[in-house]
């Protein structure tokens, strides 16, 4: 079942197109893993999808039954949040709170399905520990967390590995994959770490301010872009 | 006479129990409102908002009609115009404030000075500028719009808290998960130009600022989580403000100079206590 295709997507900002063109659909428990240079249009194409910015031409097209309260999200860390203050519970309990309209408070359930999720991140033990103490990579697993929060369905990261070290990148990517999986969460993933999330990844889609390559992971594989981006070819 | 039978002196006159009340009120709100803004970087947007406000005072000096009629709307108008342009990244807000900060400012001090009726203009302005005496000299009308006002301002900030920390921490985030972010941005943007307005009263415009920083950033000093951080921001916004404006009645002082040098004393003392705290964890 398809949950988005993009038509004809133009996307950038109005002053700039960053690329054009864009075809491309994702069914429910991929694996999309989008790579490009810097400045390709990675983050731009998530922000689109999102709604964070408008599409200058084309269309993002959803499943009918599906919204923005499905979708979890993991942007880019910002500045501002490395200092803010607030405890691991507070930020991912607030991944709830775009599913819960104009219902100020938490409810029980939501308070039960935290510590699950805290659980399964392996993050409860410090759950009232303070954000700006932890290390970067467990930093992005609360985030991930407040992620999961928000959805079952679809969860988008955007270069979610940029401030981690080898480790916590391998072990981060192992997370993902392994939520991809069991609970048959679709993923769409920006990385520039393509030899470390391919074979995880089903789709990949590959932009050069058009799409230079969209297909499954094997079609990639077998492409003369594998031999570019100095991949094994063939499958595992 | 003692310090305490002065002040029980005092406080037998209705005008300080009213400029207590909204003190406590005014500093309250301010201190609260301060721990989001100082957050989200916009620190500076009470300083320009009030110069606005000064703007907005002075024409309804000319005009001669009630100034709140006049710099309520405004104020307003601007902090939602504000919020917006800085939002979609049209104006760096620092550069907008700063642009409407002193563009205001100018104006408005032309217009007094070109056309205020008054024999003694810089003690006019100097008393907005420093708010000096109105907190003083304040009706009871001032009084129960400000009361009004605070138990909205409270309302909102205790119901909407989770919500307001999700947009606070990650706009787009919260925007992309299906929070409706505009509508916590305005609903912010009105709050900020009704305390803005009202903390004129107390401090005058060019103080506002520190209202609204300094507790917020006390708290930051000692404590990890939001909630805790609001909490203290409120208490230390309050005492301080109380202290103030009792010890400017004692010696005679201007009263908004004396809340912020309060403000700043308990800085201080904030990050010295953090200081130490943060030696004798390492020492355990």
């Amino acid at each position: 079942m398809k949950i988005i295709e993009c038509k004809k997507l133009n996307i950038g900002y109005p002053d700039k197109l960053i690329c054009k063109d864009i075809n491309f659909s994702v069914d429910q428990g991929d694996y999309l893993c989008v790579i490009g240079e810097n400045g390709s249009g990675k983050s731009t194409l998530i922000k689109t999808l999102l709604g964070l910015i408008k599409p200058l031409g084309g269309k993002v097209l959803f499943d009918n039954n599906f919204n923005k309260t499905h979708v979890g999200y993991l942007p880019q860390q910002t500045d501002a949040q490395r200092d803010f203050p607030a405890t691991v519970k507070e930020i991912v309990m607030s991944g709830f709170i775009g599913r819960m309209g104009f219902r100020p408070f938490y409810n029980r359930a939501e308070k039960d399905k935290v510590q699950t999720i805290l659980k399964t991140l392996g993050i409860s033990d410090y759950q009232n520990r303070s954000f700006k103490e932890l290390s970067g990579g467990q930093q992005q697993r609360v985030l991930l967390a407040r992620a999961l929060c928000a959805t079952d369905e679809l969860l988008v990261l955007d270069e979610p590995t940029n401030a981690l070290d080898a480790r916590a990148i391998k072990n981060f990517y192992e997370l993902i994959a392994k939520l991809n999986k069991e609970n048959n969460l679709t993923i769409i993933m920006v990385s520039h770490n393509i030899e470390k999330v391919i074979d995880k990844a089903t789709h990949v889609l590959y932009l050069k301010n058009t799409v230079e390559f969209f297909g499954t992971k094997d079609e990639f594989l077998q492409s003369d872009y594998a031999r570019y981006f100095k991949l094994e070819g063939g499958q595992e | 006479m003692n310090i305490f039978e002065e002040l029980g002196y005092y406080l037998q006159f209705d005008f300080v129990k009213n400029a207590l009340i909204v003190g406590v009120l005014i500093s309250l709100c301010c201190a609260i409102l301060g721990v989001t803004l100082v957050l989200k970087r916009y620190a500076m947007i009470g300083d320009g908002l009030s110069h606005v406000a000064f703007g907005a005072m002075t024409f309804a000096i000319v005009l001669t009609i009630a100034d709140m009629y006049l710099m309520l709307p405004i104020t307003i108008l601007v902090a939602i115009l504000l919020v917006r342009m800085t939002n979609k990244g049209k104006v760096k807000n620092d550069t907008a404030i700063a642009m409407l900060s002193v563009g205001a400012l100018a104006i408005g001090y032309l217009v007094i000075n070109l056309f205020s009726s008054s024999a003694n203009v810089a003690s006019d302005v100097c008393t907005t500028l420093f708010g000096s005496t109105s907190i003083l000299t304040l009706g009871t009308f001032d009084v129960w719009l400000c009361i009004v006002l605070t138990v909205i301002v409270l309302t909102f900030f205790i119901v909407f808290h989770n919500k307001i920390f999700s947009v606070t921490f990650d706009e787009d985030f919260s925007n992309a998960t299906g929070t409706k972010t505009a509508i916590y941005n305005n609903i912010m943007a009105v709050i900020i130009g009704v305390i803005i307005v009202l903390a004129m009263k107390l401090v005058g415009s060019l103080l506002i600022s520190a209202l609204i920083v300094f507790p917020a950033i006390s708290a930051f000093r000692l404590f990890k989580s939001y909630k805790k951080v609001i909490i203290f921001a409120g208490i230390v916004g309050v005492f301080n403000s109380v202290i103030g404006i009792l010890v400017s009645m004692l010696w005679g002082t201007p009263i908004g100079a004396t809340i912020v040098v309060f403000d700043i004393f308990v800085y201080l003392i904030c990050w010295c206590l953090e200081i130490i705290l943060r030696g004798s964890k390492k020492t355990k």
